[in-house]
């Protein structure tokens, strides 16, 4: 039964009815690239969707699209900020994916993410279908834990929507391994205990939490919160199959950066994603 | 069932503590009601919540644990309460007879001290050093905060800025306790916001801090730990109303914001079922203005702050800023359990108006010499329209779950004094 090509004998056969996300992520990871998945929160301006394009361009593999929800527990001030930026201004799920449904193919798998009560509020089908007529291959739900996903896993399966489950550093072994197995399109490594947000350094958990995630699964493990410079793209690459980059992102779209500005900064981590291709598997 | 003696003298026994389990009033393992409840929240806190659920099985199986909790009921807390009975003030209720549950009178003015000692005593099992919580209208957070100075643990209480406004006493009774008090700015600046950033407080310090939740919402296992420790309430309203009356009461009135006063009385009382059991929401402006907090009776089933429930939201899944005088009430969510009670249809649920709760305030004050809390002013009013259907020959127990010596900033405002 062995069969090494497939990778280590360690874990199960895996992409084999992988999503089109999941199919894209392992596709990149297995030529050696760092993935990068950058976050914008949808409606954060008139033509947000041109920070899309803007990512597409600076080499992203998936994008993150936030649909933005009045009580975010597990986001810090950029995120929610943004966040009630958006919101301020009128946008909505609905609004949200009717841009998205507008534009024209980018190229790159597109993520949802938000929090359960817009899920539930649409009902998991609905909401699912919603997605995937935008366009959107995946789904992430920060407060949605393991225990709690069946109603929208089995919803989100119907749809052909990739559910991502979040695994943090408090996380026990088992549990671990159950999250890695459930999930869809990769596994999210919350790479510390807190909020979303920049720090100045990457969490010294994100090394042990990916390396425990590693030997129960080879899906895609992509390590967010906190991942805001390049420097810290590289030190995330070598854990991790690549990176989400939220905050640093919103900040600057707070600020007044335009589609252009964020192309620069994703390109400058791109490049140190792409750097650092010999690191240990 | 469990098997822990109860101990000779106390008032309070693992029975007491913990239900009985007949009317499922146990969540299932998964912390579910029916389908409300459960934990919706980040896959970090989930280990936090496993050692809280376990710690408290084994604490409330602990008649060590429940002769401490029981011995600072009594020698702090102030409990047994009394029961009082208001004939002046049950005049203007068709005649039927009102009996109050004077949580006002326990220590810090409201029934949140008992749910603050048993989970302060928690805290210390858990080997946790720091607690935080979330207040409203501050009673919840002074509670805490002497809990906090009584057993030596740090304390960070979170408030929004509006209610550290129009609570401001509270807010310096909390500091002159040893407290930091952190005024929440986001969003509508009040209970619901203190809630979120208390969440991202302790995802971010879960490993030294013990969230102090102060009501029955929130995630599995606070509604069934919060509601054990208000049970007391109910338990000894219902040997007193024996006692003084000879029989069970009518109907048993009680405020809803997030619900852990309401349950604390319901509880004890949910397999009696010729006990009418009444909660009463804010109904702020009234209905019709939009401004109000009427989670059960007009909500719809959401999800916030981790449980399944009864919330405010508006048309795209965004919860609604709620309004209420009474800021212990202003909440756009409620506990579980009864979401669950309302859909089964064991207890009502009503609104009162502010004007309603605040002429209830006024005519207690003044028939019976007792300043109320505006929150538990709200069952006052219900317990006036409810006496007028039942007629002079009904009973009805009221929990008045607060004083209103808070409150006097309001009323001064309101009524021009």
């Amino acid at each position: 039964m062995t069969n090494s090509a497939l990778g280590p004998a360690l874990h199960p056969a895996p992409a084999a009815g992988a999503g089109a996300v999941e199919r894209r992520l392992r596709a990149r990871r297995d030529t050696g690239r760092g993935l990068l998945m950058p976050y914008v929160t949808g409606g954060i301006t008139p033509g947000w969707t041109d920070y899309l394009r803007a990512f597409a361009a600076a080499g992203a593999d998936a994008i993150e699209v936030g649909l933005p929800f009045s009580d975010p527990t597990l986001d810090g001030v950029t995120i929610q900020q943004a966040g009630d930026t958006a919101l301020a201004r009128g946008a909505s799920t609905r609004r949200i994916l009717a841009d998205l449904s507008g534009m024209p193919a980018l190229g790159v798998p597109l993520v949802a993410s938000t929090y359960y009560n817009l899920v539930l509020h649409e009902g998991p089908e609905a909401f699912c279908a919603a997605l995937r007529r935008a366009g959107v291959g995946g789904l992430i739900v920060p407060d949605l834990p393991v225990h709690e996903a069946d109603e929208l896993e089995g919803a989100a399966a119907a749809a052909g929507i990739e559910l991502s489950l979040l695994a943090s550093p408090a996380t026990p072994q088992p549990r671990l391994a159950e999250i890695s197995r459930r999930s869809r399109g990769f596994v999210y490594a919350v790479s510390l205990m807190g909020t979303t947000g920049e720090r100045t350094a990457l969490a010294a958990s994100a090394a042990e939490l990916t390396e425990r995630i590693r030997r129960v699964t080879d899906r895609p493990v992509l390590l967010g919160f906190g991942i805001s410079t390049p420097d810290q793209a590289r030190e995330a690459r070598r854990h991790a199959d690549g990176v989400v980059v939220g905050a640093a992102v919103m900040r600057r779209v707070l600020d007044g950066a335009g589609p252009d500005d964020l192309r620069a900064f994703l390109t400058t981590l791109r490049q140190a994603l792409d750097q650092e291709c010999d690191r240990p598997r | 069932m469990r098997q822990v003696t109860a101990t000779e003298g106390t008032i309070l026994t693992a029975a007491d503590l913990a239900g009985n389990g007949v009317h499922g009033d146990d969540p299932d393992v998964h912390g579910k009601f029916g389908i409300f409840g459960g934990r919706y929240v980040p896959e970090a806190l989930i280990p936090a919540l496993d050692q809280v659920a376990a710690e408290y099985e084994r604490a409330r199986n602990d008649v060590a644990f429940l002769r401490e909790f029981d011995h600072l009921l009594r020698t702090y807390a102030g409990r047994p309460t009394t029961l009082t009975e208001v004939p002046r003030f049950s005049e203007q209720a068709g005649g039927a007879r009102i009996i109050l549950k004077r949580e006002d009178l326990t220590h810090t003015g409201a029934h949140k001290i008992n749910n603050v000692l048993g989970q302060a005593l928690l805290t210390k099992r858990l080997g946790k050093r720091r607690v935080i919580a979330e207040t409203g209208a501050g009673q919840h957070g002074v509670a805490t905060a002497t809990a906090a100075a009584l057993m030596g643990l740090e304390c960070v209480i979170y408030m929004g800025a509006v209610d550290c406004e129009r609570q401001a006493l509270n807010v310096a009774r909390m500091k002159l306790l040893g407290a930091t008090v952190v005024p929440v700015h986001n969003g509508s600046k009040t209970l619901k916001d203190a809630i979120n950033e208390a969440f991202r407080d302790w995802v971010t310090n879960v490993d030294t801090t013990h969230y102090l939740f102060g009501t029955i919402a929130g995630p599995h296992p606070f509604p069934e730990i919060v509601r054990d420790f208000a049970r007391i309430i109910g338990v000894e309203a219902r040997r007193q109303m024996l006692e003084l009356t000879g029989k069970l009461p009518d109907a048993v009135c009680a405020a809803v914001g997030g619900g852990s006063n309401a349950i604390g009385i319901f509880h004890a009382f949910l397999e009696d079922e010729g006990v009418a059991l009444h909660g009463y929401e804010a109904g702020g402006r009234g209905l019709e203005t939009g401004e109000h907090a009427l989670t059960l009776t007009e909500g719809s089933i959401g999800v916030l702050h981790g449980s399944r429930t009864y919330v405010l939201q508006d048309e795209e899944g965004q919860t609604i800023e709620s309004h209420s005088i009474s800021a212990g009430l202003d909440y756009p969510g409620v506990g579980p359990e009864h979401a669950w009670l309302k859909d089964t249809g064991r207890a009502a649920y009503h609104g009162i108006t502010d004007a309603e709760a605040m002429e209830a305030f006024a005519l207690l004050a003044r028939t019976e010499g007792i300043i109320p809390a505006i929150e538990s002013s709200h069952a006052l009013a219900g317990a006036l329209k409810l006496g007028r259907e039942l007629g002079p020959e009904a009973t009805i127990l009221v929990n008045l779950s607060g004083r209103g010596d808070k409150d006097m900033g309001t009323a001064m405002k309101y009524f021009n004094l």
